[in-house]
């Protein structure tokens, strides 16, 4: 269990964090999500004591970090993979890890197995790709067996057989009850791996629910309904509490009822129906839609993306 | 998921962080190449130097009267090779700024006194074993190279085994010297640039100042004590503390850059 209270950090005159709080809780995968340099690194830095913060509290299984006794037996963190001496074997990479919080050596063996590099063991770390190095910093995390999982884009650099394996794994360490506590920007993974997420942007908390609730809120999960006598369709969902909007196409897209009562309402007046299919949102669009205001660093977009912004 | 860990007992502390230390120190190359140029130059310039010098002598035996030959001997090891070592306090260190190590250090080991004591206690054992053996070997063999000259030092004469065994100390101290340093400016090259510049440059400077400042000022510098340690024959160097007053001033600058290293180590952000 991490708990974040009022969580505020500067950088020079530049508020990366500013009062934040949250608790990612045991037992599920919780997404932190947020556009670049919206504060998630700098949240897991302070969480880890890297950063001091400037205000606020933070606990990690009620203590704070540097009171734990054998931090990595509570907390297995990776932040970045490249963070490694190029020079080191992984085997002694781990090793140097391992003996600061008194782990036995049996461990780092262990952990190579997990990850699937013991055939590389004694191999420098310079020479592994970037997968290789994400498969080391993760290894490097379950040294200790923590109760808190803390990755900073844990698929950057995974191959698909790569990408599935982490959401399996990272899925299997939640349902041993372990926290697991994933940043990342790779929308349609998190979608398949988080059960909770918490959103933020220009370093203040945009939301926090579970993934389901999260895209229900969301504009892109309405009632599509094709029907020849739209106006009239509008109206009756209007008068029963639920809104519909027209689409270019003349599609409906109605919001705040269930598809079965658009079906019951429609069937009522006697209008006829085309269509009547849900339309789930995706993270991806959700997320855009609720973050759009705090991108800091946006890129033109080019005249021939696919969808519009 | 895991064979289970034994059950928890004690912290993540001093000794298991000593270990981890001396995991990396070894596990490097560049450790090896360092202590091997520090061989090379002490021992094998060294001998050089002396064997050179012994030339000399035959040929010019008129020379002979105010011939040191244990400063000779020591000459390579301590001017240089303590800049060898130098490279090596300042890596063990900033190495783990560069490759960005030190996030993932301090990580599993939020204590950060524990993990710069840990360093500075592995390093520290390295460069002073290290200097001990590299000390003695380069006197006894430019002894050796010595013999033929008819002048050779041996350790029961006064001062000798002072100058050999305070040599080492004097290049340990300023390979600490450097680690603090390093602390300080988590940079590789600039911690090098101002050891060098503090050892090195900082006498040359001293040496064009006039007179009367040079003699108030050359007994404060950390890189005197080589100088007076090391003068088995003729008068000491003048206007310098008695070798162990210049020892004292040297480990104050060490000791001043390991206090400004650690505060800045544990104070800043990673």
């Amino acid at each position: 269990m991490i708990e974040v209270r009022g969580l505020t950090k500067r950088y020079g005159d530049k508020v990366a964090v500013n009062d934040l709080s949250f608790a990612v809780e045991p037992g599920k995968v919780t997404g932190f999500l947020g556009p670049n340099g919206a504060g998630k690194t700098t949240t897991m830095r302070c969480i880890l004591g890297l950063d001091y913060p400037d205000a606020g509290t933070i606990t990690v299984g009620g203590k704070r970090y540097a009171d734990l006794a054998y931090p990595m037996r509570e907390v297995g963190a990776l932040i970045d993979a490249k963070a490694v001496h190029g020079g080191r074997s992984a085997y002694n990479h781990l090793l140097c890890l391992a003996q600061t919080n008194n782990l036995p050596k049996r461990r780092v063996d262990e952990v190579l197995e997990l990850v699937g590099l013991s055939a590389v063991a004694r191999k420098r770390a310079k020479g592994f790709s970037l997968g290789m190095s994400q498969r080391l910093g993760i290894a490097a995390t379950m040294l200790g067996d923590p109760k808190v999982v803390m990755f900073d884009e844990p698929v950057n650099g995974l191959d698909p057989e790569g990408i599935l394996w982490i959401r399996n794994f990272m899925k299997s360490l939640a349902a041993e009850g372990r926290t697991v506590f994933v940043s990342s920007h790779l929308m349609s993974e998190m979608e398949h791996t988080a059960d909770h997420l918490i959103v933020v942007g220009k370093g203040k908390m945009i939301a926090a629910s579970s993934m389901s609730e999260f895209i229900a809120r969301s504009s892109g999960t309405a009632i599509r309904v094709k029907t020849p006598s739209p106006d009239s369709l509008v109206l009756a969902i209007a008068a029963e509490g639920g809104e519909a909007t027209t689409e270019k196409d003349g599609t409906l897209l109605v919001r705040g009822m269930a598809a079965e009562t658009v079906g019951d309402i429609a069937f009522e007046k006697g209008i006829r129906l085309h269509e009547l299919a849900a339309v789930r949102a995706s993270l991806e669009e959700a997320f855009m839609e609720l973050t759009g205001d705090s991108v800091e660093y946006r890129a033109e977009v080019p005249a021939v993306a696919g969808r519009g912004v | 998921m895991a064979p289970g860990l034994p059950p928890a007992s004690g912290k993540a502390g001093f000794a298991g962080a000593v270990r981890s230390e001396w995991t990396k120190i070894r596990s490097v190359r560049s450790t090896y190449w360092t202590l091997i140029a520090l061989v090379l130059i002490s021992i094998g310039l060294g001998a050089a130097i002396s064997a050179g010098a012994a030339g000399e002598l035959i040929a010019h035996p008129g020379d002979k009267a105010g011939f040191d030959p244990t400063q000779v001997s020591l000459f390579a090891f301590f001017e240089l090779g303590q800049l060898v070592i130098a490279v090596l306090g300042a890596m063990v260190i900033t190495s783990e700024y560069s490759t960005g190590m030190i996030r993932t250090s301090l990580s599993v080991q939020p204590r950060r006194g524990t993990v710069l004591a840990a360093k500075a206690v592995v390093f520290g054992a390295v460069a002073a074993v290290v200097s001990v053996v590299v000390s003695f070997v380069a006197f006894f063999l430019g002894q050796a190279l010595f013999a033929s000259t008819g002048i050779g030092a041996t350790l029961s004469e006064p001062g000798v085994l002072r100058a050999v065994a305070g040599s080492a100390v004097v290049v340990a101290l300023v390979a600490m010297f450097s680690f603090g340093l390093g602390a300080i400016f988590r940079h590789t090259a600039a911690t090098i640039t101002t050891a060098i510049g503090i050892m090195f440059v900082l006498p040359i400077i001293v040496h064009i100042m006039p007179d009367s400042w040079q003699h108030n000022i050359i007994h404060w510098l950390p890189s005197s004590a080589g100088e007076v340690l090391t003068t088995t024959v003729g008068p000491p160097p003048p206007y310098h503390f008695s070798p162990w007053a210049q020892l004292a001033v040297t480990v104050a600058w060490v000791a001043a850059a390991l206090v400004a290293g650690t505060i800045l180590f544990r104070k800043r952000d990673a």
